[in-house]
């Protein structure tokens, strides 16, 4: 996809997520003392309220929960169809991403498909994309 | 004996699309319906409350607020609220029935006025909205990856109840042709004919499964209703609908984290908050901005198991005015326009009174839901006419 993502204002609390993708890494919020995770990402646990609180790379790989196929051109540059998936992660319970899912038809997406994430960079955001495994 | 809420005017402006009247004026248009319909006077007005509140940043969406409807009616007010993060927008209405009970207002404007349509078309008056720089809060968790619409979102949910539980495009139609049925019946609903299944399933798709005809779409129109005191009723002229309960319950607050939209939990808890049952409800209101929307509203109130929604409306006889759960009787906000959730309480109204007209249901009809909100955001009325 070439069309311009959504830009976002960095702030301490979502900084990990939108640019871990420039070391290869997806940093989820997780909590220090309780050991769950937290997303969206912010400064007190949801689960024991510390705040004890800080980014942690998870592997990056999960399954589409669920998916749209996305038809309507939101804005005049965007190529479409395209997928809209929320991917839950094999290692950080509870957390969804809203997310596409690139490198294969909109047809060939199906819920519960084995996923892994690409980083797409614009303008020094990256952009957390999942392809299909296997 | 405690003090109860009742709906005791109802009013609503010309509904239509790119309409050039302004927003306050159909909101007066409105009100002055409203207030008279209750047989009432502004003097006797105290209380306000809305639903967002006026927001600047996208005026179309909501161009009025509390303090232009306090200053262009000549209010004394003793209580008012204009919150976005109100329990939807049937929460404002929820809001000001808790008011009236505690006595910190006697009869209270609801109103909600939508202007995207008229918004949209004239950009100079109304800039549009700015999704794509310096994006921050909730929307930048799901607007990067081009799911700027609720239509998005919600699809998803419907995504998986045709994975899960086996939901046809079919079956997910009816709620479309049950909304069109019943606004062809409604002089003031912007849809004037009924839509068959064939168009429907030739209709180019949004974010599937939703279809054009499963998508609301932008109307300019203000919804009223006025919120009494059951000690005051005597000052009244119409015939008064009791807000008997109210519900509004978030598991998660986040259109994307949420195992289940709120309308499970806001649908459990309303019958906790009264000794009415799903088996006492003659007729439903819900809220339809996206058409899986009354399915999850069917489930969560308890009129099917969780997964028979869409078994439940199937061929749509139950849901049609003659059927055993009326549905969207007034057609929705697929039928009769984007009134954003106060249409709701406002058919429900008028069918609690009998003066449906074509579309009235039969057999005088004394309990109904009406709902609004989808995602996150969730809010229920239980409204019965004593």
């Amino acid at each position: 996809m070439t069309w311009q993502r959504s830009r976002i204002r960095l702030d301490k609390d979502n900084r990990a997520f939108w640019t871990g993708g420039a070391e290869g890494r997806l940093y989820i919020h997780r909590c220090g003392d309780c050991g769950g995770f937290n997303h969206p990402p912010r400064e007190v646990c949801r689960h024991c309220q510390s705040e004890n609180v800080a980014p942690h790379a998870v592997a990056g790989t999960g399954q589409v929960d669920t998916y749209t196929i996305n038809y309507q051109k939101w804005a005049p540059d965007m190529e479409v169809p395209f997928v809209i998936a929320r991917v839950r992660l094999d290692d950080a319970p509870g957390v969804y991403l809203t997310t596409n899912i690139v490198g294969c038809p909109v047809e060939a997406v199906d819920v519960d498909d084995p996923v892994r994430v690409v980083f797409e960079e614009q303008d020094g955001i990256w952009y957390p994309l999942f392809e299909k495994v296997g | 004996m405690a003090r109860e809420a009742y709906i005791t005017g109802i009013g609503m402006s010309e509904v239509g699309v790119r309409l050039t009247r302004s927003p306050l004026g159909l909101t007066m248009d409105a009100i002055r319906e409203a207030v008279a319909d209750a047989g009432l006077t502004l003097a006797q007005i105290d209380g306000v409350a809305t639903y967002p509140g006026k927001m600047q940043t996208f005026l179309g969406f909501s161009p009025i607020g509390v303090d232009e409807v306090i200053e262009a009616c000549g209010l004394r007010t003793r209580w008012h609220t204009g919150a976005a993060e109100a329990t939807a927008q049937l929460g404002a209405i929820a809001d000001a029935a808790a008011a009236v009970k505690a006595g910190l207002a006697r009869h209270v404007i609801c109103f909600r006025t939508v202007y995207e349509a008229a918004a949209m078309a004239r950009p100079e008056e109304f800039p549009p909205l700015e999704r794509r720089k310096d994006v921050t809060g909730n929307s930048q968790w799901v607007s990067p990856f081009g799911a700027f619409s609720a239509a998005c979102w919600t699809a998803q949910f419907a995504v998986r109840h045709m994975k899960r539980y086996g939901m046809t495009r079919e079956q997910l139609a009816q709620i479309a042709l049950n909304d069109h049925r019943n606004a062809a019946l409604n002089p003031r609903a912007l849809v004037k004919q009924p839509l068959s299944l064939d168009t429907y399933m030739a209709a180019r798709m949004i974010s599937s499964p939703f279809c054009l005809y499963d998508c609301d779409r932008f109307t300019d129109a203000s919804t009223v209703v006025i919120v009494s005191a059951s000690d005051v009723l005597d000052e009244v002229g119409s015939i008064p609908v009791r807000i008997a309960a109210t519900a509004g319950s978030v598991e998660r607050y986040s259109w994307d984290q949420a195992e289940w939209a709120s309308a499970y939990p806001t649908g459990r808890d309303l019958w906790r908050n009264t000794d009415y049952t799903a088996g006492d409800v003659d007729l439903v209101q819900f809220y339809d901005g996206f058409a899986f929307q009354p399915i999850t509203w069917l489930e969560g109130l308890g009129f099917c198991e969780v997964g028979e929604g869409h078994r439940f409306i199937e061929g749509g006889t139950r849901i049609a005015l003659d059927g055993e759960l009326p549905m969207n009787t007034g057609g929705g906000q697929l039928g009769w326009g984007r009134l954003h959730g106060f249409g709701f309480a406002y058919e429900g109204v008028v069918q609690l009174r009998g003066q449906g007209g074509a579309r009235q249901v039969r057999g005088d009809p004394r309990v109904a839901v009406a709902t609004s909100g989808g995602g996150p955001m969730a809010a229920a009325l239980l409204l019965t006419r004593d």
